[in-house]
């Protein structure tokens, strides 16, 4: 059976073995590939010899270069933690609005409060601040809330309807999912809000029955000019930013549900200093004064 | 789906020398047994399953043991479980090649829906239906195309290769069978799972532990074949291809029930604890993970290559020496290699190195394969002008070396720790997948499917072309897209300003990665088109005919291989 013949194309002898007419020549392992071989197995000894690499009975080889990823994470945080230290300090003891007077400060700050933003807010207010449909627009000066710097640090701390007591909170009512508006009504209400900002398609019948209702329903909280008030973070109805949308079905999709968004207390989750970094961040995005 | 050729000894009950009355033999009152047995338990947990999604599994479990059963009564009435063992099971090979087929092209079209999903998040979001989005759907792409396409390849070609270099019928009557239709039960109970959230939440090894022990019932029947095979051999040796799917079969069974181990919370609930947990979990989950690419998609698929590329060239191997000690280094080295997947985690570091160091050393142990596949052609290199399907094959070495050097080099804690995490990963995984285990798959899908219809050749060889190119180009752009989306990503991470803050979000580091997702998605789209083509070109040649403009074509199409009987 096995029967050792020369290869005629290589002039190789196979193995003399058969298996549904496929032979086996009878060539060396080729050298390159041994040293290659070889080689990698020097380099992982010479590794081991070096580093942690095998397990003993409680512990295991430390190597010779003592190396060691934990002590090495630990030891970089430390430094840079004493490399920042002293902006920190300083970023501390300065009000917020006078941060800004001084450059050095004033661009670590900045980056510290962009990192602190690209983590914890672009997720809702888009990783320019931009914004979307629920979540406020960061990059304008219209501000529901104190758009001061420091009225934006007491947002960032406390959070709004975050169910912190020192939280921002206000609530507008479910005029139409609760039954105190009937659906005529919210379609005249919401002609009335339209007329605020606009001169154009409105149905000033409509506009006018409206009025009314926006004057026993709606004056209390957002005035009588519908100009809104930050002290109670109720909006400014005559401009041109929606938070819910612009168009007549959002707004009265917003007078039915009267929907409000929370954002969390960041005080809860950030060191002092983060927080006062991100509000001279997202105030020099566009603050309000 | 009865046994085919079997007209020469069969007597009117069916019953053939060495073989008894059906219902006496061992074989028929195993699947018989099991299948009752399995029935009793399914139609227990449709009635008493905690969850909803369980009682579903109880369904779909007893549906499966029923049509078992009936196969068995249907085959036993009309005398078709008899066995001839003069001929070569090949009608199980002719199904596996379908299945195959039919696998393939589902687990690939998942991919690019996802793939479609990654580059439209918002577009293809299905809010109303849960079930279709990313999370669901993602694990039912990787065990489509590992297990349900890669796995029935190499059924199929593991019960075509054993028989042929051992010159004898495969082992245990109809117990292949019930390897063939148990396996499919298994991928449709895996499958329906994952859709249903039905899952143990383990990288490819999502099954929750009773689909785990069906896998088991038909593995060790796997293996009980081919050993039983390889027992009645009449060559003296074991051929190399055979090493190869042996020692596929046999770790995979060791991983397979260490990393599932765990305990059912009842036997009537979806939900099981496992056994390790925390670091130990993440250890044991990636030495499995790991090593399923390297016994399963590269041993198996090794397997393969041993015995069509000599065939197909028509050449003998390149070296025997080489194939014993790539083989041995192989399979020593590569399972040791898990802990390079948890590099800069909870790991010790101890770990790690041993994890990196011997990927590297598995580096030339892996090309060991490349090398003997490709100098097996030295003499026969011609062939790749006139020959698509060798040259498929060849591709799909030329793919194998590629991501088995770039493998080794991503293992390096250094480059890992750009890695890690990213699209070059992804990258990685598709140019061994596609490349590799797709490519030589389909190769040997081209060689079996005129060999087994005994068609003269295929229907044709310009489809095969057209295929080659746009598995190529669609690769090519998909590992182009995702080197590129994936160091992009990793240098995004880890940009740091003058004070140590990070430079970018982790949202901006996303909407960077969207063109290359697109990218991504049409190299998919053209690698499942290419699979589309086979699939008819398959069904043509399997159906007898030959493309009208290639008739007259005088090219030498296949090499035919002997036909003759196992005796």
């Amino acid at each position: 059976m096995a029967k050792r013949e020369v290869d005629d194309v290589s002039g190789v002898e196979t193995t003399g073995h058969e298996w549904d007419g496929i032979r086996e020549l009878d060539n060396p392992l080729p050298r390159w590939w041994v040293l290659v071989f070889y080689a990698t197995i020097v380099w992982a000894v010479v590794y081991w010899v070096a580093m942690p690499a095998w397990p003993l009975w409680n512990s295991y080889t430390t190597g010779l270069r003592g190396h060691s990823d934990r002590a090495n994470v630990a030891s970089e945080l430390t430094g840079l933690q004493t490399a920042r230290a002293p902006m920190f300090t300083q970023l501390d003891a300065t009000p917020l609005a006078q941060v800004g007077s001084n450059a050095d400060l004033m661009q670590f700050t900045m980056e510290a409060g962009k990192a602190v933003f690209n983590d914890n807010c672009s997720t809702c207010h888009g990783a320019g601040g931009q914004g979307a449909k629920g979540y406020p627009s960061l990059v304008d000066d219209v501000w529901l809330w104190d758009g001061t710097v420091d009225g934006i640090h007491a947002t960032l701390q406390h959070g709004i309807r975050s169910g912190k007591d020192e939280a921002r909170f206000s609530m507008m009512p479910a005029y139409g999912r609760d039954g105190m508006l009937q659906a005529a009504q919210i379609s005249d209400l919401t002609e009335f809000v339209w007329s605020l900002s606009h001169t154009q398609d409105v149905n000033r019948a409509a506009a006018t029955r409206g009025a009314e209702l926006f004057a026993t329903n709606c004056v209390s909280c957002h005035g009588a000019d519908g100009k809104g008030d930050p002290t109670f973070g109720a909006p400014n109805l005559t401009d041109a930013e929606w938070l819910y949308g612009p168009t007549k079905a959002d707004i009265s999709g917003q007078i039915y549900e009267g929907r409000g968004g929370v954002m969390p207390a960041f005080g809860d989750r950030l060191s002092p200093s983060q927080v006062r970094a991100v509000a001279v961040y997202v105030h020099s995005l566009g603050g309000g004064t | 789906m009865g046994v085919a050729h079997m007209a020469v000894q069969s007597t009117g009950s069916g019953t053939l020398k060495g073989y008894g009355i059906p219902g006496q033999r061992p074989d028929v009152i195993f699947a018989a047994v099991v299948c009752g047995l399995g029935l009793i338990w399914a139609m227990a947990v449709a009635a008493l399953g905690y969850e909803p999604e369980m009682r579903a599994q109880g369904w779909i479990y007893g549906t499966g043991f029923v049509l078992g059963l009936f196969g068995l009564a249907i085959a036993g009435s009309k005398g078709h479980l008899a066995v001839d063992e003069t001929r070569y099971n090949d009608s199980i090979i002719k199904w596996g090649v379908g299945l195959s087929t039919f696998w393939g092209i589902v687990g690939m079209l998942v991919g690019v829906v996802i793939a479609a999903q990654l580059a439209f998040p918002k577009q293809l979001y299905f809010e109303q239906f849960g079930f279709l989005n990313f999370g669901r759907l993602r694990p039912i792409h990787t065990s489509a195309v590992i297990f349900a396409f890669g796995g029935n390849v190499l059924l199929a070609t593991s019960f075509y290769v054993v028989q042929r270099t051992s010159r004898a019928r495969l082992f245990g009557g109809i117990l292949p069978w019930f390897v063939l239709c148990g396996y499919q039960l298994f991928i449709v109970a895996a499958a329906s799972g994952y859709l249903t959230g039905v899952t143990a939440g383990q990288e490819y090894a999502e099954p929750e532990w009773f689909t785990d022990l069906w896998l088991t019932v038909v593995w060790v029947a796997y293996l009980l074949v081919f050993l039983g095979t390889l027992w009645k051999r009449k060559e003296p040796h074991i051929y190399v291809a055979n090493w190869f799917y042996l020692a596929f079969i046999v770790t995979i069974a060791v991983l397979h029930l260490v990393n599932n181990a765990g305990l059912p919370i009842s036997p009537w609930s979806k939900e099981s604890y496992p056994l390790f947990s925390g670091v130990q979990n993440a250890l044991t989950q990636w030495w499995y993970g790991h090593n399923a690419v390297g016994f399963f998609l590269t041993a198996g698929f090794l397997g393969i290559m041993y015995y069509f590329i000599p065939k197909q060239a028509d050449r003998p191997v390149f070296s025997y020496q080489l194939s014993i000690v790539h083989f041995w280094a192989l399979i020593f080295v590569y399972i040791w290699a898990g802990p390079h997947h948890l590099h800069y985690t909870a790991l010790p570091q101890w770990a790690q190195t041993l994890g990196m160091t011997f990927s590297i050393i598995l580096w030339m142990p892996s090309w060991g394969g490349m090398i003997n596949g490709l100098m097996t052609l030295s003499g026969a290199w011609d062939k790749l002008r006139t020959d698509p399907v060798l040259r498929m094959l060849v591709a799909s070495l030329a793919f194998y070396g590629m991501s088995t050097f770039e493998g080794p080099v991503m293992s390096i804690r250094a480059v890992n720790s750009l890695s890690h995490y990213t699209d070059w990963t992804i990258g990685h995984v598709h140019s061994g997948a596609l490349g590799w285990v797709a490519m030589v798959s389909f190769g040997a899908l081209y060689c079996l499917t005129p060999w087994l219809w005994r068609r003269a050749r295929l229907y044709s060889l310009k489809l095969v072309e057209t295929h080659f190119w746009l598995s190529t180009i669609g690769i090519l752009f998909y590992i182009s897209a995702m080197w590129v989306s994936g160091i992009m990503q990793g240098l995004m991470w880890r940009a740091y300003n003058e004070f140590g803050f990070l430079e970018y979000s982790f949202v901006q580091t996303v909407d960077a990665m969207q063109p290359y997702y697109i990218v991504r998605a049409f190299g998919g789209l053209l690698f499942l088109a290419g699979a589309c083509v086979m699939a008819w070109n398959l069904w043509k040649t399997a159906k007898g005919d030959v493309r009208a403009s290639e008739v007259a074509d005088e090219t030498p199409a296949m090499a035919q291989p002997s036909l003759a009987p196992a005796e």
